[in-house]
């Protein structure tokens, strides 16, 4: 429909009165705050914003300990763990009852159909809003995070940012580094019935994070 | 017939249970926002306003220049662009596409733009199951009903009309728990997602530089249409486009406060073509449709232009005295409230429904909450002055001109203004009661005096006027 194109792109022009090619004025520049924090202040202010959003906050001081909050949380239910490094460095693929190592799309999908609980870890955490940054990858699937009823969220310190604006700042073209990028701000929910709020509805209703 | 649907209107608003549906879901809505545009919750929320207003301006004003951009950069990451120039257009290029590639089944996240262009309703006719998947547009679609609200669909329902609505249309055990209601979709939804070739998702935002459009939610239903169907098409108004991933800084803070009263929603996904070489899910192909459907004539007009910034939070709907009293399906297109009452009569003509730039009281409301300051009110009043230029043009409206003459006749001139006053306490003596004109001899006779005397009355006049209390206190000065 190259036509439409052309048609399309002519009646926007004719309604401005601007000609086919020509530049723009400055666009004004973004309003982009970053707060200085320090990083036991940055897991404080998430570790609220997380709970006031109804998530379940953990911490850890070494990936072995991470290993055995998982445990905690897991208590005999069947999880499916991402591929990122840091989870392998904790040593949850070893724990019983889990899937681990998945590539293939079928499988993974599969997988997070009928298991309780997917472990992923993030790229990212937000402190003010309490969410998880994930860009979709060969470590991160889509899926892990949001079909299973539960979701582990295994965080090293480091990773969290004070909010959305260092995000940006950091990545100005988030496509540049992957077809997907989903930012995770507490469990599942909606308010479509009279504005009652019910948790879980597509996606997980119940949330963790351990930061490590 | 009546300037306004006066049946339609009465209906809904002596409908006490519609009333307290509306009421209720409107104030929570309301609430929420209040909660969160404070200084506890956001720094000086009037500058990302500002902020907002001025991307949308200008993106806006430079439309044409961040379509091109916002295209290159789609093809470059793999994807599609299709241009449509109306939602016929939009519906035949998704009508081929799911011959083309076999597609049985369409899961959708919510969107206004594929309500404006009726999509479900043609890609039936040709058997494919089409499944709304957001929780109230789900409810709404076994319901066979239009949105009653841009962010609640289903704001007027309640919890005893989705168990009529489940136990009728999904043969399930009657359910009047909320909870468990949303849960007997999830699982009804669950095997759509898996099963379904295609995705079709909207877009709040499309970004030029990244070729990426944001989807903002709470349900995870467009994460899912998103990324579970081999296909994906995402369908937005030209107008969605902005310069940057860093403007989401701004829309995002402003979109989720104006909305829901949420400082992030839940889920915001930022989605540039197919899934690359190495992911290991996402959709292998992807589309993205840009709709103009109209929206390039408002772009026309220079004062009115601004109600393309609108990015659709429903804020305006929730303040809205004469919303939240008529409700949503009062409005006839499927934006309703203050932004409908404004986009409706630019989309289709001011003449299709002449009384909608008068529903309103032009209390500002709409102003003072729009996210991205569209002067909703000021609009209103260019439309109705193009109503009464309209009717003027079709020879209609003579004898209110007429009035209107003899109107600015007399107040133009003191001298006449004052004897007329002077003679009306003669002409109407001892009338002290509230209703007195309409009894008056012969005055509801005239059917535009009566229609206009039928909801309102006139004081009646003092023995004395103004200017005679004036003269007698100030010893004769004029």
């Amino acid at each position: 429909m190259s036509s439409s194109r052309e048609a399309v792109l002519r009646k926007v022009r004719t309604a401005l009165g601007r000609a086919a090619g020509a530049g723009v004025p400055p666009v004004p520049p973004p309003l982009i705050k970053i707060p200085v924090m320090t990083m036991e202040r940055r897991i404080e202010v998430f570790i609220a914003a997380f709970e006031k959003l109804n998530g379940q906050a953990h911490r850890a001081t070494s990936p072995a300990e991470a290993l055995s909050c998982v445990q905690r949380i897991l208590a005999g239910r069947r999880a499916i763990v991402s591929n990122a490094p840091f989870l392998d460095e904790c040593g949850i693929a070893t724990l019983p009852g889990i899937e681990s190592g998945l590539t293939d799309r079928a499988k993974l999908r599969e997988a997070c159909l009928y298991l309780d609980v997917g472990i992923t870890s993030v790229d990212y955490a937000l402190a003010d809003t309490g969410s998880f940054v994930l860009f979709s990858s060969a470590e991160e699937a889509r899926m892990i995070s949001l079909l299973p009823p539960c979701h582990i969220a295994i965080v090293p310190r480091e990773r969290i940012l004070t909010g959305l604006d260092e995000l940006l700042t950091l990545h100005p073209v988030p496509s540049d580094r992957s077809s997907s990028m989903v930012l995770i701000t507490g469990p599942s929910r909606t308010a479509d019935i009279e504005q009652i709020l019910v948790r879980g509805v597509h996606g997980p209703g119940e949330v963790h994070v351990i930061v490590v | 017939m009546s300037f306004f649907p006066v049946e339609k209107l009465t209906a809904a608003v002596s409908n006490p249970k519609l009333q307290t549906a509306i009421y209720d879901s409107t104030a929570r809505l309301m609430n929420k926002r209040k909660a969160v545009i404070g200084p506890d919750s956001i720094d000086d929320f009037e500058a990302y306003r500002e902020q907002a207003r001025l991307i949308k301006q200008h993106t806006i004003d430079n439309l044409d220049f961040y379509l091109e951009e916002l295209e290159r950069n789609v093809v470059k990451h793999g994807g599609k662009v299709i241009w449509a120039r109306d939602a016929d257009e939009a519906v035949a290029f998704v009508r081929a596409l799911c011959r083309e590639k076999g597609v049985k089944r369409v899961v959708k996240s919510k969107s206004m733009t594929t309500e404006e262009i009726e999509l479900n309703h043609e890609l039936e006719r040709d058997h494919i199951d089409v499944v709304e998947t957001d929780l109230g547009e789900y409810i709404l679609q076994l319901a066979n009903e239009k949105p009653y609200h841009i962010v609640a669909p289903a704001l007027h329902k309640t919890r005893y009309d989705v168990a009529d609505i489940f136990t009728e249309k999904l043969g399930v055990e009657r359910e009047e728990v909320i909870e468990k209601q949303t849960m007997i979709a999830r699982r009804v939804l669950r095997e759509k997602f898996v099963t379904a070739e295609l995705g079709i998702t909207g877009a709040n935002f499309m970004i030029a530089e990244s070729g990426a459009i944001s989807i903002t939610e709470n349900e995870g239903n467009a994460r899912l249409s998103s990324s579970a169907p081999r296909i994906q098409i995402a369908i937005a108004g030209i107008e969605k486009v902005i310069p940057r991933a860093q403007d989401l800084a701004t829309f995002l803070k402003v979109l989720g406060r104006s909305a829901t009263g949420q400082p992030l929603t839940v889920y915001t996904s930022f989605l540039s073509g197919p899934r690359r070489p190495g992911e290991i899910d996402g959709p292998e192909e992807f589309y993205l449709l840009l709709l103009d459907n109209g929206r390039t004539k408002v772009l026309a007009d220079e004062g009115k232009r601004q109600s393309l910034y609108c990015i659709r939070c429903g804020a305006c709907l929730n303040h809205c005295p004469v919303y939240r009293k008529i409700g949503g399906h009062n409005y006839p297109w499927v934006y309703s409230g203050p932004i409908g009452a404004i986009l409706s009569p630019q989309f289709h003509g001011v003449s299709t429904d002449p009384w909608l730039p008068y529903a309103s009281s032009l209390c500002g409301a709409c102003a003072e909450v729009c996210p991205v300051k569209i002067e909703i009110p000021k609009i209103l009043l260019e439309l109705r002055h193009e109503v009464t230029d309209a009717k003027r043009l079709a020879g209609d409206g003579r004898m209110e001109k007429l009035v209107f003459q003899l109107y600015s006749f007399v107040m133009t001139r003191p001298g006449l203004y004052s004897f007329l006053a002077g003679l009306a306490p003669r002409f109407f003596p001892g009338r002290r009661d509230g209703a007195w004109i309409n009894k008056v001899p012969g005055v509801m006779a005239i059917p535009p005096v009566a229609g206009w005397l039928s909801q309102r009355d006139l004081p009646p006049p003092p023995e004395k006027s103004f200017r005679e209390c004036w003269r007698e206190r100030s010893g004769g000065r004029r």
